[in-house]
């Protein structure tokens, strides 16, 4: 599988959202890269910046949110990058790099015909006026140089490929006609008609119960042996990521945390906040009060912790986290591709071990939060 | 008549929201979701008496028109050559009859015909004949000015909900410009700027009662259009690389367009009846053209000896602009999912 070629490849991506309030850094330095044929996660609690993170690769962001950082490449092409990102600095004017592809391109070479998304909720991402049939019919005629018949006969054959009983019945019904995993199967089938190389999943299951989940989780592996297409999987469940995933990004408050293998990730666990992730699962040998969530909310990405961000909350954290920032690197006794962002890790130098411990919010109680709150001020 | 415009055509009318709102429980939800639709819109429609008298009534007018249309361009003034006494013909034109059974000074009943049952005008033209042909006017200047309005109007809206920005405050700054004008005031300058010997006043004033009617409906599909541009496919289309204005015209347009369409039906009562002013004040039909407005505006110095001259245009503007009116309340209540009819 690492032998495949890359086709994706994000790097340093920062989006940012000038709002009333300040600007929020929702992504905030992220890279990843997506071979031919593999699903990729990314996983993180709400908020994340997961789905900040595929419009920008897609360059959906909308006003008052921009793209003003790193780079994004498709195959051989530039979907995103800047002129000498050191120069000027906040203020100055962001000038694109010639290369980088044109907004009509963007659209009518890289939307639906290269990369396909597939949005969270199956029952608002169909339009309630037309038929089923006509949408798909659409975006396929729009992506892939066909016209009327072959269009239909497409569509068919594909709503057929991902599970609709009786296609020619239901074709010409109406979204509301359809349940809600039907109607999630429609927009995969919306996706893969068009036969892009890469699908971007922004939590394709979240408004689906587990057994339809699980179905269209199934359905995904078959469709995707069969196409051989790339997955984007961004999700906040790592049951799913478990289920589908290749390789694995855990993101936090804007940055990618942890970096491996579906496998490495479960087993291998290195940073604190994928554990917590993992130990708040819901599981059968486990009672109700023996999960363990995490404690807080994220902080906002407004004005994001000091050093290392999940340092607030963080059940092993250390003076030295607040004090300095880790940045993600290959793991000292992990598996190749296996990068952290934690100083508890031996890849990193900083005196961790030797730092004092700090009391995290975890530890609840007034007194904590006092010294939490001093050594934020400081 | 007056040229004072009604009060509804200034409120915006209370947004019809087509998506349902999404309750918690799924069961409801269901629910709602069955109470949207065309089909659900006409059955509602068919349990509202109101509505259906406004319908008969707008049905029974457009039914006079298209027969009067066709009587002048495939029949070649049948009604009127049977009917329509020329002052100028001879000794048949009888000025000032009154209806038939009804006396005055000049006639007594006796002499009222069946033959002119509305009675003839001071130059001896039957009142029934000029109402029928009227009917055509009314009924083209009223749909033809609201489609002009609705078209307009929508697409300006729908561009500037859809890209806001810049692009929605130079729109909707010009719209609300307009919308400061009082309606009457704004028709006469666009038609005195547009057609200042009044050649084509007729059509001329269409127009002007579209172009005036476009800032009602551009924002009115604007407050839709914000909502509906946010919905999820809406960005699934985008993501899938549709162009903007295809993204416009089959994305948006159709998922903002009930409140439009309900507007549109109490705009043509209104556009009838402000055409009607027009044509009183010397704008709209030229004379000879027989229009309910200018009947009312040559019946103004008889009113007194002469009241039929003036009473039944005034009671044919009435009945159609009444009838546009209770459809157009009715299609509202009807294509709202809140409101159900037993």
């Amino acid at each position: 599988m690492s032998t495949r070629e890359t086709i994706l490849e994000v790097e340093n991506l920062k989006t940012k959202f000038f709002t009333e309030e300040g600007v929020v850094r929702a992504v905030d330095g992220v890279s990843f890269d997506v071979r031919q044929g593999e699903i990729v996660g990314l996983v993180g609690e709400s908020g994340a910046g997961k789905s900040v993170a595929v419009q920008s690769i897609m360059r959906l962001v909308e006003e008052p949110g921009a793209v003003v950082g790193g780079e994004v490449r498709f195959k051989d092409r530039l979907l995103f990058g800047l002129e000498d990102e050191t120069a000027g600095g906040e203020g100055a004017e962001r000038r694109e790099r010639d290369e980088m592809l044109t907004d009509e391109e963007m659209r009518q070479d890289i939307r639906g015909r290269e990369i396909a998304i597939i949005f969270q909720d199956p029952m608002e991402s169909l339009n309630p006026v037309y038929t089923v049939g006509s949408q798909i019919e659409e975006f396929i005629e729009l992506n892939r140089d066909v016209t009327g018949e072959e269009a239909r006969e497409i569509a068919i054959e594909t709503l057929r490929d991902v599970g609709i009983p009786e296609v020619e019945a239901r074709y010409d019904d109406y979204p509301n006609q359809f349940s809600g995993g039907m109607r999630q199967r429609v927009l995969i089938a919306m996706a893969l008609a068009c036969e892009p190389s890469l699908i971007i999943a922004d939590e394709p299951t979240t408004a689906l119960d587990v057994t339809v989940e699980a179905q269209i989780l199934d359905l995904v592996d078959d469709l995707q042996d069969r196409y051989d297409t790339s997955f984007v999987w961004v999700t906040h469940d790592m049951g799913v990521v478990a289920e589908v995933c290749d390789r694995v990004n855990v993101m936090y408050l804007g940055e990618v945390v942890e970096q491996a293998t579906a496998n490495d990730l479960f087993h291998e666990t290195k940073h604190p906040y994928t554990r917590s992730l993992l130990d708040s699962l819901p599981r059968p040998d486990r009672t109700v009060e023996e999960l363990d969530p995490i404690e807080g909310v994220m902080p906002e990405a407004i004005n994001p912790p000091s050093g290392c961000r999940f340092h607030t909350r963080c059940p092993e954290a250390r003076e030295v986290c607040a004090a300095v920032e880790p940045d993600a690197r290959q793991s000292a006794d992990g598996a190749d591709d296996h990068r952290v962002a934690c100083f508890i890790d031996d890849a990193f130098d900083v005196g961790y071990e030797e730092s004092l411990p700090i009391e995290s919010e975890t530890g609840g109680g007034f007194e904590a939060s006092l010294t939490s709150g001093e050594g934020e001020s400081r | 008549m007056s040229g004072e415009t009604p009060p509804s055509t200034r409120d915006e009318p209370s947004e019809i929201d087509l998506t349902a709102e999404r309750d918690e429980s799924g069961v409801e939800e269901a629910e709602m979701e069955a109470r949207v639709g065309l089909s659900y819109t006409l059955s509602q429609l068919r349990r509202d008496p109101t509505a259906l008298a406004g319908l008969a009534i707008i049905s029974v007018t457009t039914t006079v028109a298209i027969v009067a249309t066709i009587d002048a361009w495939v029949l070649d003034y049948w009604f009127a050559q049977n009917f329509w006494y020329h002052p100028l013909r001879g000794p048949h034109a009888e000025t000032r009859l009154p209806p038939y059974g009804v006396s005055n000074t000049f006639f007594d009943a006796s002499q009222t015909t069946m033959a002119h049952p509305l009675g003839t005008d001071n130059r001896g033209r039957d009142v029934a004949v000029r109402l029928f042909y009227g009917t055509r006017i009314a009924i083209t200047v009223g749909f033809l000015s609201t489609t002009i309005g609705m078209v307009g109007g929508t697409l300006t809206g729908a561009v500037a909900g859809y890209y806001g920005g810049w692009i929605d405050d130079v729109l909707m700054r010009t719209a609300e410009m307009l919308y400061a004008i009082p309606f009457l005031i704004l028709v006469i300058v666009i038609v005195s700027v547009l057609d200042p010997q009044r050649q084509n006043a007729l059509s001329v004033a269409m127009i002007g009662v579209g172009i005036a009617s476009m800032p009602t409906f551009a924002r009115l599909i604007r407050s839709r259009v914000f909502s509906v541009r946010e919905e999820e496919y809406v960005e699934a289309a985008e993501a899938a690389g549709v162009k903007d204005r295809w993204i416009i015209l089959r994305h948006v347009i159709p998922n903002s367009f009930a409140p439009v369409l309900v507007q549109a039906t109490l705009q043509i009562g209104v556009a009838i009846l402000i055409i009607a002013g027009l044509s009183f004040l010397g704008f709209g039909a030229q004379p000879p053209q027989p229009s309910w407005g200018q009947m009312l505006s040559k019946a103004r110095g008889l009113m007194i000896p002469n009241p039929w001259f003036s009473i039944f245009p005034g009671i044919c503007i009435l009945l159609t602009v009444v009838g546009f009116n209770l459809l157009g309340d009715g299609l509202r209540d009807a294509a709202d999912p809140r409101i159900q009819n037993k």
